[in-house]
Order: C-alpha cells, then structure tokens, then sequence
C-alpha cells in the first residue's frame, strides 16, 4: 500500500489542465493545477492532481471528455 | 451623435466587456500557461473559457480546437496559407473580402491555382455555379457567411453539403455573421471557421481565431508561427496538438476576457433575439432609403436575407462626400468607399466608386436609423 496522498495526471499542456479542471469540476472530482513536478516532466507547464482515491474517477471522466492523458502518477 | 460603422467594429461594447478587461487588468495580469501559480491559472481559465463559449455559439464540439489569433485576418491566413501548396485548386466567390482575395491573390503567384466562382448582383452566390467549378484537384472552398459591403447571405448549409460529397474541406468567413446570426458549424457543414471578436461578438479589437471541426485532420494544417507555448518546453520543435501548434507568443488575454464577456452577453441576449431586431432596423432603413429621390440601394433589399448592413449611394454625389457631410453636418458615423472589397464592389457594379455603408448593431435603436434617414433625405433632396 502507498503512503502517497495523491496522484497527478499529466495532459498536453496547460490548456488542456485548464480542459481537465473543466470536466473534473463537472465530473464533481476535486482538482487542483499545480506546476508538472520536475521529477515527472521537464515541462514548464500545469497538470492536474486529484486525491489518490479519486485517481479513477478522474481518469474516466478526463477520457470520457477526450482529455488525452500523457501520464498518470501516484505522488 | 449616430454610430452606424458596426460593420466595421462594434460600438458602444457592453459595459461587462469593459468591466472584464478592467478586472483582468487589475486582478488577474498573469500570463496564462506559461505558471501554475494562482493568477497564471486563473489567467488560463479565462482563456479556457473563452474557448468554451466560443465553441458553445459555433456548436463546435471541441474547445481545444478553438485556435485564437488577433483578427479574422491571422485565421484566414492561417487556414489558407495552412493548407494550400502550390498546383492546389481553390474555390471562392467573387463577393470576398481581401482577407480572403489577398492571400489567395498570394498564393497564386506561388502556383496555386484559382477559381472565382461569380455571384449575382445582390451579392449571392449560385450553389450550382460553386459545384461546377470544383474538381479533382479543388483542396479547399472558402465563402463569407455574409458580405461585408451588402449583407448578403450566402447559402452555407448548401454548400457544406456539396464541399462534404466532394471530400473538399469548407472554410467559412464569418467575420459579419458571427453573433449576428446563428451558426451551427455542425449543422451546416462547416470544416474551419474563421471569426472575429470586434464585432457581432461584441468584443474588443484584437482578438478573432478560427475554429475547426473534430474530424477535420490537423496534420494537414501547418502553423503560421512557430514559438514559445509553455508546453512541451524541453523540445525545439513545435508541439503537434492543438491549440499550441497553432498559438505561439502570449495571447490577448486581456482581449480574450474581453471576448468573453461579450459572447456571454451576446447569449444572455441570444442570438435569435438580437437577429430579430436588426431585421426591423434593417427593414425599415431599406424601405426609407427606397423610398428616397435619387437612392439607389445594394444588395438583397430583404432584410431576412442580409445581415444589417445596408450599402447606397445618392445619384449626383461621391460617397466620400456623403460620408463627410453625414459625420460633419448630422452627427452620422458611417464607412465609404470600396470596404476592403474590390471584388464586392465588382460584382453589384461599383468599382471603383464605392458606396457609403450604414452597418448597424445591437446597440441601434429605430431612432437612430430614422436620424440617419432625414439626414440622407435632405443631402438627397439638395442634389435632386
């Protein structure tokens, strides 16, 4: 069992962070954009973290919406 | 004082367009996608938004596929010079405006090859004339939605249809129309829509952006710019996904909120509503213009078939001069000449002259058309 609270899901780029608050909010998954952490991405932009226990939900709704998910990690 | 240049730019905007500028100005001020730092996403959800809405008016499924630029101008180019290689064919009409004309006109010296497909004196274009001039070469048609020298509509959803059963992608200038009139880019076959902010969006200057449809392949369509993005910033090669491939250097967001305010008000009005009561404004000025000595009036003369820009000229007198003397004499702020349109004015008959253009807008009342007649009327009544 990870000790992580929670997961951070990596999208395109920022405008597309800003697509996933969207339907996270809609989809009632709490969200937060926060900066890519260095050790997943050399990119300079915005991802989206969620609770570790919404990890799923979130993934679902970002696919239902066609939100292309680059990378998904437990922090 | 009368203003009667909506055609041109919308004015007086919405207070909530000012107010969302202002606020961005004041309290948000971040660059948008380049941070993740508070105002940098509050900054971004703006232009999030903006999308949203922008796809929401066009029933464009994919916000992601809104691609922002500074005018109706940038996205023509980029649709046009994005998509056209030397010895394509391309199909337009011939009541374009030289956003359109320009870089066809451009494109033809470097090979690609034209068709200017005539329309009637009205202004309108002939579906069936459209069909006969694609063929096995045609890459690409682009249309107006509406003129902008005599409002004239263009029957889109046909040609959508006709662009479809030819495997030939659409591209709609919508700059008069948007807002103005219901789009559905769906509906009526659209591929790539291109629209500006500063007019029946009720936006400010400087923002515009063309919209594209989900299943139109966007590796067919090359970025005009290459630059920063705030994305995939380890690379040196541009990002391949929209909206990043296509929007390098930092947008208008300030323009963008404004945009914003102004599509949500446009919707709070709703589209139908505001269209209903520029056909009356419209209506009536066509009826008084006709019924002017020495009138000759452009265009459908139906105001259910043009948008509310009416195009005339009085018998005796240059349009410079009407347009001076209407500003100077009556308080009437109007646009004369040849409105960018060299080809508009070719085909209802005059180029080179031009005529003077009453556009209005939401913020028209009756009152103001029913000035801007008595004023026409007595320059009319002194020529004659």
């Amino acid at each position: 069992m990870s000790e992580s609270e929670y997961s951070v899901i990596l999208v395109q780029s920022t405008s597309h962070a800003l697509r996933g608050e969207k339907v996270l909010e809609r989809a009632g998954v709490a969200c937060k954009l926060i900066p890519v952490p260095r050790m997943l991405a050399s990119d300079c932009g915005a991802c989206l973290r969620v609770a570790r226990a919404d990890r799923e939900a979130a993934g679902e709704a970002l696919r239902a919406a066609r939100v292309a998910i680059e990378g998904l990690h437990d922090i | 004082m009368t203003y009667l240049d909506n055609a041109a730019t919308s004015w007086p905007k919405p207070e909530v367009v000012v107010d969302a500028m202002s606020h961005f100005l004041r309290e948000v001020g971040a660059n948008p996608g380049r941070a993740a730092h508070r105002r940098a996403n509050e900054s971004g959800r703006i232009v999030y938004e903006a999308r949203e809405a922008i796809a929401t008016l066009f029933n464009a499924p994919d916000p992601m596929r809104v691609l922002f630029s500074a005018n109706v101008t940038q996205a023509l180019n980029l649709a046009i010079k994005g998509l056209l290689e030397p010895g394509d064919h391309v199909v337009t009409s011939a009541i374009e405006h030289n956003a359109v004309m320009r870089p066809l006109r451009a494109l033809e010296e470097q090979g690609v090859r034209l068709t200017v497909v005539r329309c009637s004196a009205q202004g309108c274009l002939n579906p069936v004339d459209l069909r006969a001039a694609i063929r096995d070469d045609t890459r690409l048609i682009v249309l107006n939605y509406a003129s902008n020298v005599v409002g004239t509509l263009q029957p889109v959803a046909e040609v959508g249809r006709i662009a479809q059963r030819h495997g030939v992608p659409l591209l709609v200038d919508a700059a008069q129309a948007a807002g103005a009139l219901p789009i559905d880019m769906q509906a009526e076959g659209i591929d790539l829509l291109a629209f500006t902010g500063h007019k029946g969006l009720y936006g400010p200057m400087g923002t515009g952006g063309l919209v594209v449809a989900p299943d139109f392949d966007l590796d067919r369509l090359r970025p005009l710019l290459q630059g920063g993005t705030g994305s995939r910033s380890e690379q040196e090669v541009q990002p391949t996904f929209a909206p990043d491939k296509y929007e390098s250097g930092t947008l208008n967001v300030v323009g963008l909120a404004g945009l914003l305010a102004g599509v949500r008000w446009v919707q709070a009005q709703g589209v139908d509503a505001l269209h209903g009561r520029e056909v009356a404004l419209t209506q009536r000025l066509i009826e008084g213009l006709l019924r002017t000595e020495g009138c000759e009036v452009y265009g459908p003369l139906d105001a259910e078939v043009q948008t509310a820009t009416v195009s005339f000229n009085l018998r005796g007198l240059d349009c410079g001069e009407v347009g001076l003397r209407l500003d100077q004499e009556y308080g009437i702020m109007c646009r004369v000449g040849l409105h960018c349109s060299p080809a508009a004015h070719r085909t209802i008959g005059t180029f080179p002259n031009g005529t003077v253009r009453f556009g209005m807008g939401a913020m028209n009342t009756l009152e103001d058309v029913e000035r801007a007649l008595e004023a026409v009327q007595a320059l009319a009544g002194e020529s004659s």
